[in-house]
C-alpha cells in the first residue's frame, strides 16, 4: 500500500432495512465519485467486493432501519469499528417505511404476509407458511439506527439528494460535523 | 366633509395616537397599537416567529407553543400569538433556549403520531415538515410512539388521517368561525385527543358538514386531504381565509 493510500480516509457504507435508494442516490454523485475516490478509500460497501467489515473505519454511512436481529448485530458491529457513524435516509433516521409495520404486532404481520397472502405450495412443519430458517428473526419494532447505537450525523431524505451527500462528506473530510438541513429534509 | 365628521376623525386620530406605544423586539424599537399581539407586531416589522396552530383569519388558540418568546421581566415563556404587546415590553424571539424548545416541540409532534413524510399526500407541501427543516431538525431523539390510529375515508371528497394530525384545531375553528357549521371538534384530552365529526361519527355520515373543504385547506399537514390526490400533489390553498374575512368586515360596516 502506498503512503498516499495509507493516509486516505476509510469510508464504508452499509445497507440495513432500506430499499437501496439511498445508495443509488449516493451513486448519483456521478463524476464527483471520481473526485471522492481520490480522497477516500471505500473499504466496505454493497458497491465493492470486500466481505469483512474492517476494524478501523473513519466514516460509515448506514442506510435503512434496524428491523431484524441481523440489522441490530451489524449496527453494533459497525458502531464499534467506526469513528463517525452517519445515518443516511429516512429509514435510518426516522424508521420511515419499514417502521410502518410498527402499528401492528408481529403476529398480525406474519399472518397477513405468510398465511393469508402466500402462494407457497408446502406449508412449514407448523402448518403455517412462515420461514423458520435462513432468515434473521424479525424484531418487535423497526427502529431508527440512533435508537439502537450512537449516531453522529443524520442525513434525512427519501432518498437524500446527491448534493446532501456531497455536502456531508466534504464537511466531514474538512473535519466538521455537518447538519445538512439546507440540502434535505424528512421525505425529500 | 361636514364639521361633525371632521371632529369625529380628529377624535379618532387622537385616540389612535394615545393608544400607540413602543416596545422592543429583538433589541429593535417598534411601534404597536393597543390590542395587538406580539405576533402581529413582529410580523408587521418583518420579524419571523414560527407558528403551527395560528393562522391569520381564525381565532387564536395558543396550543402548538412554537411561537413562545422571552419577555424581559417574565420568568416564563409567553406565546406571541396570545400575548398582547405592551408599552416598554422587551421581547426576544430568537435565542438558543427558544430554538432548543421549538426543536423539542417539533420532535414531540413527530414522535406522538405516525408521520411518514415520504409516503404522505402532503410531502413537500406540509407546514410541519417545512418547520422541521427550518429548525435544522435532522432526527428525532425521543422514542416514536407508533400509536394505532385510523383513517376516516367515509366522506365522498375528503379524507381524515389521524396519524398525521397535530391537533392544531385549525379545522375546528375554520368550520365553526368561517363556515358556521361546527362539524368538527375535539374529543378527549391531552395525548388521547382526537378530531371528531358531529357526535364522533364517520365524516361521510355527518349531517352538518357542508363539504366546503375549508378544513382541508387550513390543515397544516396531510391529516386532512382531498381524495384523488397522489403523494406530493395535495397543495393547500389558504387564500380564501383573508378574502372571506375582508368581505365579512365590509358587509358589517
Amino acid at each position: 500500500m502506498s503512503t498516499a493510500a495509507a493516509t486516505k480516509i476509510k469510508l464504508a457504507t452499509v445497507w440495513l432495512d432500506g430499499c437501496s435508494g439511498c445508495h443509488m442516490s449516493f451513486l448519483d454523485l456521478d463524476e464527483r465519485l471520481i473526485e471522492l475516490a481520490a480522497l477516500v478509500d471505500v473499504v466496505y460497501s454493497p458497491t465493492v467486493d470486500s466481505k469483512e467489515f474492517p476494524p478501523d473505519v473513519d466514516v460509515t454511512l448506514v442506510e435503512g432501519a434496524v428491523s431484524n436481529e441481523e440489522d441490530l448485530h451489524k449496527a453494533r458491529m459497525i458502531r464499534a469499528r467506526t469513528k463517525i457513524l452517519v445515518s443516511i435516509g429516512d429509514c435510518a433516521v426516522t424508521g420511515n417505511v419499514p417502521a410502518m409495520r410498527n402499528l401492528f404486532d408481529r403476529e398480525e404481520l406474519f399472518a397477513r404476509a405468510y398465511d393469508e397472502n402466500s402462494t407457497l405450495p408446502v406449508p412449514g412443519p407448523d402448518g403455517k407458511r412462515r420461514p423458520t430458517e435462513y432468515v434473521p428473526p424479525l424484531r418487535p419494532k423497526a427502529r431508527p439506527v440512533h435508537e439502537c447505537v450512537k449516531v453522529d450525523v443524520w442525513v434525512p431524505g427519501c432518498p437524500p439528494p446527491p448534493e446532501a451527500y456531497w455536502y456531508v462528506v466534504t464537511e466531514l473530510l474538512a473535519g466538521r460535523i455537518p447538519n445538512p438541513s439546507a440540502f434535505t429534509r424528512f421525505g425529500k | 366633509m361636514n364639521p361633525s365628521q371632521q371632529q369625529k376623525n380628529q377624535a379618532q386620530m387622537m385616540t389612535a395616537a394615545a393608544q400607540t406605544f413602543t416596545l422592543k423586539i429583538d433589541g429593535k424599537d417598534v411601534t404597536a397599537s393597543a390590542g395587538q399581539t406580539i405576533l402581529e407586531v413582529a410580523r408587521e416589522n418583518g420579524v419571523d416567529i414560527p407558528v403551527l396552530c395560528f393562522v391569520e383569519g381564525l381565532s387564536v388558540w395558543g396550543a402548538c407553543r412554537l411561537c413562545l418568546v422571552e419577555v424581559v421581566g417574565s420568568n416564563k415563556l409567553l406565546t406571541a400569538c396570545a400575548t398582547a404587546a405592551a408599552e416598554n415590553m422587551e421581547v426576544v424571539t430568537n435565542s438558543e433556549r427558544l430554538h432548543r424548545y421549538r426543536k423539542t416541540i417539533l420532535e414531540m409532534l413527530f414522535a406522538e403520531r405516525n408521520h411518514f413524510c415520504a409516503v404522505c399526500f402532503s410531502n413537500g407541501h406540509c407546514e410541519l415538515q417545512a418547520m422541521a427543516q427550518k429548525h435544522g431538525l435532522d432526527h428525532v431523539h425521543l422514542l416514536y410512539r407508533y400509536p394505532k390510529l385510523f383513517i376516516d375515508s367515509s366522506h365522498d371528497r375528503f379524507r381524515k388521517d389521524h396519524n398525521r394530525c397535530i391537533l392544531c384545531t385549525r379545522c375546528v375553528r375554520v368550520c365553526d368561525e368561517i363556515e358556521g357549521a361546527h362539524t368538527k371538534d375535539v374529543q378527549g384530552r391531552g395525548i388521547s385527543s382526537m378530531i371528531i365529526d358531529d357526535l364522533n361519527q364517520p365524516w361521510g355520515e355527518s349531517e352538518t358538514c357542508t363539504a366546503c373543504g375549508k378544513c382541508v385547506h387550513v390543515c397544516p399537514t396531510g391529516a386532512l386531504t382531498e381524495k384523488g390526490t397522489a403523494v406530493g400533489e395535495m397543495v393547500k390553498k389558504q387564500q380564501f381565509l383573508p378574502y372571506l374575512n375582508l368581505m365579512r368586515e365590509a358587509r358589517e360596516e
